[in-house]
């Protein structure tokens, strides 16, 4: 699996990950038709935390062993058997929130306009995923290969193989 | 036994049970075993289906279909063959048989006893009159919602989370609701005081009455119909006029399969870490088995969904040779009630234990609450009402038993998140490398 890779580092907090991923899941894809008129109103499935010095840029890490999809109640948080990404199937969810009990990243978003639970789909249909296309810092990167970067391995070893770093 | 092969189908792998458990310990198997023959037995005719999802299909929100766990080809995909509709009558543990209740018979080399709760339905008097219930089926769901229409009352007996979920659809399906609870507060299990009396109002605010601290003590006929339900007469000596009563009050282990047999019993069924009971071969998860809870140090029921998964699938994987040991779990509960959001997990009322330190904060602003309960700097219980889109975070550090005493006060602060946790948990949670920025803040620990 290929999650979004965070470089924190190099972050600055701008939060334009956030407008693009919010963007990305609209229906019109207009920014200003999305965030102006659109209901129910499109959510960011990425969010920058902010504390003194550090800057985070956070979604889902698509587990590998992924506690989401073993506390959901109702089968609807999956992981897809070719991709290996946790996804959610919006019909299937009841908004329980069991899911974000578990997750140790805080990574799952309520949608209160649909009362169901939204999180990183890794933008199905891009090349690159929309946070990751549109990050003015380098700051999020996203390996193309998709075929197992080292997470232990120090980031300059990694960096030949992601777009970003 | 080989007389016996020749005349009773052998199965490798049966699993008494076709929910929660079931399903994953059948997962797992499949992971590890891609041939062996697999049966699932269920007194269920239906694919199995989410239980906590039988309170949207009585408030006429969800059909069968939308509550499947699985898609509908799962059995045929993973060669599980599936005998539904049909109970277990008796399980020969000493020559590994089973007997179904239509007759059949079936042979097993190991076993799993995923047979979940039934609802506690205590001796009352009154209780037989048509028009009481009980709610963990969606049997029991199509039951009430036939019986039940707009200008009718019914009373729900318990104000834990059955009961509230149960009350939540009777008011979407226009019934008015009364609801009794022998504590001084509704889910009282399952959270704090503070968090039971948030979810109140929230209730009372859908016009639930909420009877609390008294117990049913007769269910009366109506007038002109001693047969059906007319209402309810409390310990106090009130009575409440109603078309419906149901019992909400929970579940008890589903044990009786291993009465007389090798297989341990206590309050659940016995498990170890690898979800294996006393007798060889034999497995148990869910509802109906004890097991480990790691803030209690112990094993105990806790009937909860997500644990069912858990113990099943550590089952499926030990049942198919694949030595996993079980990690434990604790109590757990999300609910979204009319809109209010809450999560509570652990030992989140300790009750004047001088080993534990509470934090909590509130903020009226925004309706939202937080609590956690320490010990030794480590989290053993946690609430989150209002904005819990973190309590993951919280939820983590506790499982992994972290020491949080270089940051419990951030916990409980609106913008907590990852970036709040020392650079080394953080990294961790991640799952990236330490940077050379992480050293230079520092990892102590």
């Amino acid at each position: 699996m290929r999650p979004v890779y965070v470089r924190e580092e190099v972050c600055m907090g701008c939060g334009l990950c956030e407008v693009y991923c919010a963007l990305a899941h609209s229906i019109s894809q207009d920014p200003i038709k999305a965030f102006k008129r659109e209901r129910p109103r499109p959510v960011a499935r990425i969010r920058v935390e902010r504390t003194d010095g550090l800057f985070l840029p956070l979604q889902c890490r698509h587990c590998p062993d992924s506690p989401c999809v073993y506390a959901c109640l109702t089968g609807a948080m999956y992981k897809d058997p070719d991709s290996g990404a946790v996804a959610v199937d919006p019909d299937k969810c009841s908004g329980c929130w069991t899911c974000i009990m578990v997750c140790p990243c805080g990574a799952i978003t309520r949608d209160a306009d649909m009362g169901i639970v939204a999180k990183c789909d890794l933008c199905p249909g891009r090349d690159v995923p929309a946070c990751v296309a549109n990050c003015p810092n380098e700051a999020l990167a996203w390996a193309e290969d998709g075929a197992g970067v080292d997470l232990t391995e120090p980031a300059a070893t990694a960096g030949g193989r992601t777009r970003g770093w | 036994m080989a007389g016996k092969k020749a005349i009773v189908p052998e199965t490798e792998y049966l699993i008494i049970g076709n929910s929660a458990g079931g399903i994953a310990a059948a997962e797992a198997i499949r992971e590890v075993d891609r041939e062996g023959a697999i049966a699932i037995v269920s007194e269920e005719p239906y694919l199995a289906y989410s239980r906590p999802l039988i309170s949207e299909h009585l408030a006429g929100e969800r059909s069968l279909d939308s509550m499947l766990l699985r898609s509908p080809d799962f059995y045929e995909r993973n060669k599980i063959e599936a005998l539904l509709g049909t109970g277990v009558a008796r399980v020969d543990f000493d020559h590994k048989l089973v007997e179904l209740e239509d007759g059949r018979r079936l042979a097993w080399r190991k076993l799993l006893l995923a047979t979940g709760g039934a609802p506690i339905v205590p001796k009352l008097k009154g209780s037989h009159r048509k028009g009481v219930f009980t709610f963990t089926t969606l049997e029991d769901a199509e039951k009430i919602r036939e019986a039940v229409n707009p200008q009718h009352k019914a009373v729900v007996i318990g104000g834990g989370l059955i009961g509230v979920s149960l009350a939540g659809a009777l008011v979407h399906r226009g019934v008015a609701v009364a609801m009794v609870e022998l504590m001084d507060r509704v889910l009282s299990t399952a959270l704090d005081a503070e968090a039971s009396h948030m979810v109140e109002e929230a209730l009372r605010r859908k016009q639930i009455e909420i009877v609390l601290g008294q117990t049913v003590k007769e269910i009366v006929g109506r007038p002109a119909d001693g047969g059906r339900v007319g209402g309810v007469i409390l310990k106090d000596g009130r009575t409440i006029a109603c078309d419906a009563v149901v019992f909400a009050i929970g579940v008890a282990p589903r044990t009786e399969l291993a009465a007389g047999s090798t297989v341990a019993v206590n309050r659940g069924i016995v498990v170890d870490r690898h979800m294996a009971t006393s007798c060889r071969g034999v497995y148990a998860c869910g509802d109906a088995a004890e097991a480990y809870d790691f803030i209690h140090k112990t094993n105990r029921l806790i009937p909860v969904w997500p644990n069912a998964v858990a113990g099943g699938r550590v089952a499926g994987y030990n049942m198919a040779g694949r030595p996993t040991r079980y990690e434990g779990s604790t109590g757990m509960n999300a609910l979204n009630c009319f809109g209010l959001s809450a999560v509570a997990a652990g030992l989140v009322e300790p009750k004047g234990d001088p080993t534990c330190e509470v934090l909590a904060t509130s903020s009226a602003a925004n309706g939202a609450y937080r609590r956690i309960v320490l010990r030794n700097n480590r989290i053993v219980g946690m609430v989150f009402v209002g904005d819990i889109e973190r309590s993951g975070i919280v939820f983590g550090l506790m499982k992994d038993g972290i020491n949080v005493r270089r940051f419990k006060e951030a916990i409980l602060s609106p913008g907590f998140g990852l970036a709040a946790l020392p650079d080394d948990l953080r990294r961790k949670r991640l799952s990236l490398p330490n940077s050379q920025l992480s050293e230079a803040r520092g990892n102590e620990e």
